[in-house]
């Protein structure tokens, strides 16, 4: 509620003024107001996972803090393994792990109480709003610490829980994350596993899993058989819902994600932004490139998704497979600076043109949207993304920025500036716990439509310095 | 996990479509029934009262509005219509064979117009809304769904508290036909009786084994927990968060637009102009409302336009702005008058009568775009308890076609005149409306459903100015069943 002695003061409504640079209408006095993100409880949340070792909790824990950080929430995570690592300094073998070795014992307790100073500090102090402790947490009396922990400070808990029998699915994990591992920097792969077994052992006689009636009280989530099934028990507030959702339709099936922006089009010719017009010459070159591309690839049931706008349509178009469209995958919305060459824009909107320089992801187009706008509208698509298997996107140029700022987890600073030049498809690929990234120019030549920062981005700055930057157009 | 079937037909007809201009062939239909490619039922399961008609009236509500054409099949019905009169719980005895011969009877009628609904009437979505108790049905039903190509994802409602199941009794049970006396006590003996009988028999699913390939959802008294088996495809994982998100707590949504303003005056349409001096006096007027119904922990949601920030400041509350909440883009119409559209793109103007739902200004929306962009709002909606949201004409016809189950057809020419505020209250199945205007005066901006389907009727709304003069008068529209 507002403080008492503003509401005394004030007889009329304030007086509204937009922001210049986001273009939010904020009350003259710029006291707290409510603009709509994500997460609106001022409650942080601590995301716990729970599970014996190679099931999963770091490569979820990772995911996660991508996906909640892209999509606007503060969000990071404590992995206590980095923190033995830290102490321990030097591995030597699961002898470690055992229940009964008192050093390791208490080792392993100061880790975590450790990383749990720094969630405090991070979720207290630094202004982020949900950490993600990533830890096996497999005992009922490691979670009640961390229970009380949070209630302490007044967070919120929820935990996550992976639960899978498959010998299969840990063998697979095993090799690929564990083997690469600091850990087992000095091993052959079979003294690794080896050794990795044993260590899961270690884990297996304490193990409490959450139970539906002893954790009756508790907020969480547990996967069962990497998807198959889940249990969700007291979902209490939207984060935690959004948590869920996103969970539940991730998957680890192996497929590729196909990025490309439409061939090049007549208004990218003349260095005209926006607008809906068709493909040039070699734009449609580019697309019969792309066919042939996608023959020789050989894609196992490759799904197309095109923008509602002509450009991505026609380059389809020419692929002569079944394509779908989303109005969601349409281009940023220009607003009064639809169509124009950025000379214009410096000629007309100087303003407005130096705004955007200075916060390129903020910046919001007069009657337009902001890159910001652009991720909020994405997220059905990345969800639907997460369900798929491999799926070909021929998109546009902001759009395929913010696609590949969640995939290789960019931050809001780099994302604008991610070169996603025309004519040249991104394959990515899920691998361990990131996405390797093949870029194939198919040789059509086009126009090159980034635009770097400059370096002066004043907004007294002259027209020769805004437009240092600009690319070569007709 | 991800099993996707590609429909051959649909397919082709989409290249064959796309290959003419782009604008001509906007899909008539939804994203989300475009990604729903294969006919799915819906079976709900459940001892009586455990909301399973509650969940799929909602459920059924909710597809239709996103756009996938849904229907409920509610046995119940079926029975009523073979069994005119009920005399009493011994009709659901396990052991009464003659009953349990019409009732397996109702059930095979009602899969025959499921199939109907499915294969013959542009149905995507069919909700059987039954007890389903037993395995012996289900195993019915799912040989029928294999014989006809469905998908098949069960709802399972769990509830063991007995306050809750009394107060479903209550809420629906007691006005329910079988019970024409509406005696509570007699109801409430006599229906407890009828969950007995079922009880017997009750198979719950079993995911661990008999059951551990269906694809499912438990949800566990009311929702406190749910569990989740093999979820297939898009549409099931909608259902999923839908089901997730919604509550039994009783909240009030309050809709009502900004306060007049002055583009309102000038009959000119979207852009981002102030209130008006009489939007003023309403936004005056919404805060006393809201303070003389002492409406506790109210939240306020707003548009990112001024018009609705403006009517939100007067109320002295903290308040959210939305961006999804703007009003519908007129694209290359904002700001003009109905007249200079009319002058200046005759033939959009035209076209935006044929058929307003789907229809998208150059450079604009439709309101079918509008839904999609709406969604999240509706989801947080049925998360939320009290809340308050000043918005615009277009997107609360679209809020309000939600709760009341409109059409497309209807969903455009809804009334949501200025200076009114609706509040919605969930009841029984349906939703409960009351109307308050806040005694301000305005312009009507509402234009009518052309009268003949090709010409345009008004140009302008009606000048007529609203007829309820009455300080507040309370009005209770229909309670959507």
């Amino acid at each position: 509620m507002l403080d008492n002695e503003d509401h005394l003061l004030e007889n009329h409504p304030r007086e509204l003024t937009q922001n210049p640079l986001k273009k939010i209408w904020m009350p003259h006095k710029n006291s707290h107001i409510g603009h709509r993100r994500v997460c609106m409880t001022n409650c942080p949340t601590l995301i716990v996972t729970v599970g014996l070792p190679a099931r999963g909790k770091t490569y979820i824990s990772k995911k996660l803090t991508r996906y909640l950080n892209w999509i606007g929430v503060p969000t990071k995570e404590f992995n206590v393994g980095d923190y033995r690592r830290e102490c321990l300094k030097i591995y030597k073998s699961f002898e470690f792990f055992r229940p009964d070795n008192e050093e390791g014992v208490k080792i392993r307790r100061q880790c975590a109480m450790s990383a749990l100073n720094d969630v405090r500090q991070y979720l207290s102090v630094e202004g982020g709003q949900v950490a993600v402790f990533d830890a096996t947490n497999t005992t009922r009396d490691r979670r009640g610490t961390i229970m009380k922990f949070a209630e302490q400070n007044g967070f919120k808990v929820f935990f996550v829980e992976s639960v899978c029998e498959d010998p299969e699915v840990i063998a697979q994990n095993i090799v690929q994350v564990k083997l690469g591992n600091p850990d087992y920097m000095n091993c052959s792969s079979e003294e690794a596993i080896e050794d990795f077994m044993e260590r899961i052992k270690c884990y297996e006689t304490s193990y409490q899993p959450l139970d539906e009636d002893l954790d009756s009280d508790v907020s969480y989530i547990k996967i069962m058989d990497v998807g198959r099934r889940y249990l969700v028990n007291r979902v209490v507030d939207h984060i935690q819902s959004r948590i869920v959702y996103y969970l539940m339709n991730i998957h680890i099936t192996p497929r590729s994600i196909y990025l490309c922006r439409h061939g090049e089009s007549d208004l990218n010719i003349k260095g005209r932004i926006g607008g809906d017009s068709g493909l040039s010459s070699r734009g449609k070159e580019f697309a019969k490139h792309l066919r042939s591309f996608l023959e020789e690839q050989k894609i196992k049931d490759l799904k197309i998704w095109t923008s509602q706008m002509k450009r991505t349509i026609q380059t389809a178009e020419c692929l002569g497979v079944p394509y779908e469209q989303w109005k969601s995958l349409n281009e940023i919305d220009a607003g009064v600076c639809e169509e124009m060459m950025y000379e214009e824009i410096q000629e007309h909107f100087p303003l407005e043109f130096a705004l955007r320089d200075q916060d390129k992801y903020r910046y919001r187009y007069p009657k337009g949207e902001s890159y910001e706008d652009l991720v909020q509208r994405l997220e059905p698509v990345i969800m639907e993304l997460e369900r798929q298997e491999n799926v070909l996107v021929i998109c546009h140029q902001a759009v395929m920025r913010c696609l590949l700022a969640y995939f290789l987890d960019k931050t809001s600073h780099e994302l604008p500036y991610l070169k996603c030049p025309l004519h040249t498809v991104l394959k990515l690929t899920p691998v361990a716990y990131g996405c390797k990234v093949e870029s194939v120019y198919l040789g059509v030549e086009s126009v090159n439509t980034h635009r770097d920062r400059p370096e002066n981005v004043n907004v007294q700055r002259s027209t020769e310095d805004a437009l240092q930057t600009v690319p070569a157009h007709l | 996990m991800s099993c996707t079937q590609r429909d051959i037909g649909a397919s082709t007809n989409s290249t064959e479509a796309k290959r003419t201009d782009p604008r001509c062939n906007e899909k008539k239909c939804s994203w989300a029934s475009y990604m729903t490619n294969s006919p799915t039922m819906i079976v709900m399961i459940g001892l009586p009262a455990r909301g399973k008609t509650y969940m799929s009236k909602k459920l059924t509500r909710y597809l239709n509005w996103i756009g996938v054409p849904t229907k409920v099949f509610n046995l119940g019905v079926y029975r009523r219509e073979a069994v005119r009169a009920y005399k009493s719980y011994d009709f659901f005895r396990h052991d009464n064979e003659e009953a349990m011969k019409i009732r397996k009877q109702c059930a095979l009628v009602a899969l025959q117009d499921v199939r109907v609904y499915l294969t013959e009437e542009g149905g995507q979505i069919a909700v059987f809304d039954a007890t389903n108790t037993t395995r012996e049905r289900r195993d019915l039903i799912q040989a029928f769904v294999k014989e006809n190509g469905f998908k098949v994802f069960f709802v399972e409602s769990v509830c063991d508290d007995p306050d809750v199941i009394a107060a479903n009794i209550l809420e629906v049970k007691v006005s329910s036909p079988d019970y024409p006396e509406k005696h509570r006590e007699r109801v409430m003996e006599d229906f407890l009786k009828r969950i007995e009988c079922y009880k017997v028999t009750y198979q719950p699913l079993d995911p661990d084994d008999y059951d551990k390939d269906l694809s499912f959802i438990k949800v566990i008294n009311v929702g406190q927990r749910f569990l989740v088996n093999r979820v297939q495809d898009y549409i099931q994982s909608k259902i999923v968060y839908y089901l997730m998100n919604i509550h039994v707590h009783s909240h009030s949504i309050y809709l009502c637009r900004h306060g007049e303003s002055n583009h309102n005056v000038e009959g000119r349409i979207g852009g981002d102009s102030e209130l008006s001096p009489r939007g003023k006096k309403f936004a005056h007027a919404l805060r006393d409302f809201i303070e003389e119904y002492e409406l506790s922990d109210l939240k306020v949601w707003t548009s990112q336009l001024r018009r609705t920030i403006q009517t939100a400041e007067e109320l002295s509350v903290p308040y959210e702005q939305w961006k999804i909440l703007n009003e519908i883009d007129a694209g290359v119409c904002e700001e003009m008058t109905y007249q200079m559209i009319q002058e200046t793109f005759p033939e959009e103007f035209a076209l935006r009568d044929q058929d307003k739902y789907h229809y998208r200004y150059p450079g604009g929306e439709s309101y079918q775009d509008l839904v999609q962009r709406l969604e999240p709002v509706i989801m947080e909606l049925e998360r939320q308890g009290n809340v308050l949201v000043i918005c615009h004409q277009a997107v609360m016809r679209c809020l309000l076609a939600y709760f009341l189950d409109k059409g497309a057809d209807d969903l455009p020419y809804m009334k949501c005149p200025l200076h009114t505020v609706l509040k919605l209250t969930p009841v029984a199945y349906g939703c409960k409306v009351e109307m308050f205007y806040l005694n301000v005066e305005a312009v009507n901006t509402h234009r009518d459903r052309p009268l003949t389907r090709t010409g345009s009727s008004c140009l302008t709304p009606c000048v007529k100015e609203s007829t309820l003069t009455a300080a507040k008068k309370l009005v209770a529209v229909s309670a959507s069943e």
